[in-house]
């Protein structure tokens, strides 16, 4: 157990050290740097120079990573561009936004998925199963800002029960935020239900086929306890790491949905900072996006381990 | 010689997808638009970019059968041509996804060991970050020109291609023709493209057809987020973000353009489902961040 978990939190470190790596180099191989993109084309030498100097932009690129990544261990995430201020600070407001957002979603989301996926593996290809499979396809296919538009339509535009875009500012109480959140979770809960609800289905019906599901039948085991005793918990830990997984694309789908709904946490903040050409906005963003992507794996991964025994003995 | 899952000839391939119903549905929708696209600026009965003040937010009429837009253009034209410059982005930036991830994703399963490991731990990293954020980053850093946008999805996109074709090479890499060809003193390279990668190209054909709508879908989200493809050229993204303000007025305007575009991604879909039963390969949905 205690190797398993070292060699999880092991890959999880190198994961994120890469995760730094990459942000910075990524951009050191394109052309310009923040002080050329920021500035644009109008500006002249001098003010490019005086940049560079501000902002350490003159100094060899293995030295300044150095310094970037060690200011990022004592959570120092650089100052922005645009805003002359530091990133962390502009940061965590929206990020406390993006993390209710998810937080909603997962919440309603996921319980919601592992039902829905039970109730369609029970009866696959009956009438209740291709009504959520077939809902889930649509969920699955089409894109998330198109998603989001129609529940605006319907939701907002026509049946007038929400508002369709946020207004209020990045500082409200957590409570405002609860209640814009509201069909903003619902579009992400739409799309993230859809992928789980897939996997657990899937999970479900070989389940149902398996060995011990048909000995408890022989056996006479009510329909009932069957399910709760021997289906769900056999298709709860499959889909423990598809939740995991999942994870990264509710990140990445949060950066549209948020910039649908006006919704101001992380995501929309990214894609105003792409359109400030704000250079360090952009890298930190991504670099917290990561992270937090990395995190949750790992959180799934340790659920995953103390509840199947199975993975603790591969291992070894 | 050596055993080998027969590989089915294209023409058997193509025409096994089309004896399928989602095969033929799909097939149908996809060439449709394909069609379309092609042939946009010779039926596009008015000028997409024609602003026209005093047809504003016009409802469908014979003159303007889809309506007009908040500056008076007409809508069916737009809808008409404003797949082109998306699905032209997809198609290269797929062929580039292709290229590099095979290359990759079947040399890794072949050399395996620590080069395997550490290739794989980049690979694992970089898809750690949301594709979207990948690509801001660099679209950030380079603007966002239809020309940046090609290389950037080519190699982001990438990522998910070296690892399906790797997770599909090594079922191959340890068979005994491959081991033969490592005995007669094959290049690797050569190994790779005689041997593992004839085995592979279902897996592959799929995998490119899905990366085709997702990079697709990709370029709308962007153009949607004025990231993609840019003013005046129309784009089914861009449309429906400048119809949002006027959907009470002017629904159609934002109806158009979400209908083609789900259209032909679902039409991707049904195709290469068919295609993934025809040949027998697992169908990747879009999970990974991809």
């Amino acid at each position: 157990m205690a190797a398993a978990l070292l060699e999880r939190l092991g890959l999880a470190l190198v994961t994120m050290i890469i995760i730094v790596v990459v942000v910075f180099f990524a951009l050191e191989l394109m052309p310009g740097d923040a002080c050329s993109v920021n500035l644009g084309r109008g500006a002249s030498d001098s003010m490019l120079a005086a940049c560079q100097k501000r902002l350490g932009l003159d100094q060899p690129p293995l030295w300044r990573f150095a310094a970037w990544a060690g200011d990022i261990l004592t959570g120092d995430l650089g100052i922005s561009m645009q805003r002359e201020r530091p990133i962390a600070e502009i940061v965590g407001w929206r990020l406390r936004n993006t993390l209710i957002l998810a937080g909603v979603t997962a919440a309603i989301g996921i319980p919601l998925a592992l039902g829905l996926g039970v109730l369609a593996g029970l009866n696959p290809d009956g009438p209740l199963d291709m009504t959520i499979s077939g809902i889930a396809i649509f969920a699955m296919t089409v894109p998330e800002f198109i998603s989001g538009t129609l529940m605006i339509l319907l939701f907002s535009v026509i049946l007038g029960w929400a508002a369709g875009v946020v207004t209020i500012g990045y500082k409200a109480p957590a409570l405002d935020l609860l209640k814009a959140s509201i069909l903003p979770a619902a579009t992400l809960i739409f799309i993230l239900a859809a992928h789980i609800l897939r996997m657990v289905r899937a999970s479900v019906i070989e389940v149902m086929q398996s060995d011990f599901v048909q000995m408890a039948r022989l056996k006479g085991v009510p329909r009932r306890r069957m399910i709760l005793h021997h289906v769900v918990p056999n298709t709860l830990l499959p889909a423990i790491s598809i939740i995991g997984l999942t994870m990264a694309w509710l990140l990445g789908g949060v950066v549209i949905v948020e910039s649908v709904f006006n919704f101001p946490g992380l995501g929309r903040l990214a894609v105003d900072a792409v359109a400030d050409q704000d250079l360090p906005l952009v890298q930190a963003i991504a670099l917290l996006f990561g992270f937090i992507y990395v995190l949750t794996n790992l959180g799934a991964d340790l659920l995953a381990l103390t509840l199947n025994p199975r993975l603790r003995a591969r291992r070894r | 010689m050596t055993a080998r899952r027969p590989a089915l000839p294209l023409p058997q391939v193509v025409r096994d997808v089309l004896a399928q119903r989602s095969g033929r549905i799909g097939m149908a929708i996809v060439f449709l638009h394909l069609a379309v696209a092609m042939a946009a600026p010779l039926i596009a009965p008015q000028d997409p970019t024609y602003q026209d003040a005093s047809a504003m937010l016009q409802s469908p009429s014979l003159a303007h059968w889809f309506g007009t837009d908040r500056l008076g253009r007409d809508v069916f034209s737009r809808t008409l041509l404003g797949g082109r410059e998306a699905m032209l982005i997809a198609t290269a930036a797929t062929i580039i996804a292709m290229a590099w991830g095979s290359a990759v994703g079947i040399l890794v399963a072949l050399i395996g060991g620590r080069t395997d490991a550490i290739v794989m731990r980049f690979i694992d990293a970089m898809m750690s970050i949301p594709w979207i954020l990948l690509v801001m980053l660099f679209v950030a850093a380079l603007g966002s020109s239809s020309a940046a946008l090609v290389p950037v999805l080519g190699f982001s996109y990438g990522l998910s291609a070296v690892y399906l074709a790797r997770a599909a090479a090594l079922d191959f890499v340890a068979r005994d023709f491959v081991v033969a060809a490592q005995i007669r003193g094959h290049a690797r390279w050569a190994i790779a493209v005689t041997e593992l990668l004839p085995n592979v190209r279902d897996s592959l054909a799929v995998q490119g057809a899905m990366q085709w709508s997702w990079i697709l879908l990709a370029v709308s989200s962007l153009s949607f987020l004025g990231m993609g493809v840019a003013p005046p050229t129309p784009d089914w993204g861009q449309m429906i973000a400048d119809a949002r303000g006027i959907m009470q007025r002017a629904p159609w305007a934002l109806i158009c353009p979400m209908l083609a575009l789900s259209s032909l991604v679902i039409g991707v879909n049904l195709a290469v489902d068919a295609l993934a039963r025809v040949t027998g390969v697992e169908r990747t949905r879009r999970v990974l961040g991809a």
